[in-house]
């Protein structure tokens, strides 16, 4: 068991009062009428994926039912940050990566498993495609 | 004064009413007294409880006003006034559980409604969905720290504190008004549960329910 910090409750709490509610910072197409049905289908249906820093959606369910947004590391679990609704994230997987650099951490380029792994494109792997249908 | 339709959930007359625990008490009677006890429950039914919505700052001078008690703006606090009887709770950043003693709910509601006007909030009699359980004795927190993952160290839960959180898998509000004194609000269809798991618990520290 782990503790949460709850931006609302301003607390950590124990896991078991929170849920996760899937990836965070998706926006409804402004005009749902107008919008064409693969973005459409994008915005239902698909998700990121990432191998290291995503952004969630949790709700602390067993408190004060407020949904916030929570910055996970998908490879070590570590909880990065947690800040409520409407604000923005201050760790994001480019400022985790140029942490890594200063570092000299050797990291493995987004999506894949080793390092110096060599992606047919290194396009369809770049931060901001992940999770995209490749 | 706003347009809301409002009615007393308690009827005329004096039909007989049930708290939430009236089932545990009819079916499983109260432990037999013992002397020098570690626990003592209390069941504080028929109260009325109110849930506030709306803006901090808009509810604080109508509570002030009306109960003349200043409203718990800090997360997790719970504010009483002189007599202990009236307590308001910070549930979440827009939302507070208002408990007073039974009977006075709807004319609270009445005139909390007349001060907010036309002001954005809402205000639910919840009084029929819960009821409030009081726990003392020297193993009270022993009997808490089985039960919920919620730290009760006295340092990290002082007097004045309130949370919601997991208590033996079921939802309560765990509150302490006073030194030796701690409150549970359960939910009406958790509380024969709830009652039943804190008589197992406390049972090793002997265990009295006041009726
Ligand atoms: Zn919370």
């Amino acid at each position: 068991m782990f503790h949460i910090y709850c931006p609302y409750c301003e607390e950590h709490r124990e896991e078991e009062e929170f849920h996760p509610k899937g990836q965070a910072h998706i926006q409804r197409p402004a005009d749902p009428e107008a919008c064409s049905d693969e973005a459409w289908g994008d915005y239902l249906f698909f998700r990121d994926n990432p191998r290291g820093v995503h952004h969630e959606l949790w709700v602390h369910a067993v408190g004060c039912r407020k949904f916030f947004n929570i910055t996970r590391h998908t490879v070590s679990y570590e909880i990065l940050e947690t800040y409520k609704m409407g604000e923005a994230p201050t760790v994001t997987a480019k400022s985790v990566s140029e942490k890594d650099k200063q570092a000299g951490v050797q990291a493995a380029t987004g999506g894949w498993q080793t390092v110096g792994a060599r992606p047919e494109s290194e396009a369809l792997n770049d931060a901001s495609n992940q999770g995209a249908r490749v | 004064m706003s347009d809301v339709k409002e009615f007393d959930t308690r009827p005329a007359g004096s039909p007989s009413a049930e708290s939430p625990l009236a089932w545990s008490f009819h079916r499983r009677g109260t432990p037999p007294r013992e002397a020098g006890a570690g626990v003592t429950l209390r069941e504080k039914a028929f109260l009325g409880h109110m849930v506030l919505r709306g803006g901090a700052i808009v509810l604080d001078e109508a509570v002030r006003e009306v109960l003349g008690i200043t409203l718990p703006a800090r997360p997790n606090t719970l504010a009483l006034d002189d007599s202990g009887e009236r307590s308001i709770q910070w549930l979440s950043p827009d939302e507070w559980l208002v408990i007073v003693p039974g009977g006075e709910e709807f004319a609270l509601e009445g005139r909390l409604r007349e001060v907010l006007g036309q002001a954005h909030y809402s205000i639910v009699n919840v009084s029929g969905g819960q009821t409030v359980l009081t726990l003392r004795g020297e193993k009270a927190r022993e009997t808490l720290m089985k039960s919920t993952p919620y730290d009760v160290h006295p340092q990290a839960f002082p007097v004045g504190k309130g949370v919601t959180t997991v208590f033996a898998k079921a939802t309560v509000i765990l509150r302490r008004p006073t030194e030796d004194t701690w409150e549970l609000v359960l939910r009406r269809s958790f509380a024969d549960y709830c009652y039943r798991w804190l008589l197992d618990a406390a049972a090793e520290y002997g265990v009295t329910v006041e009726r």
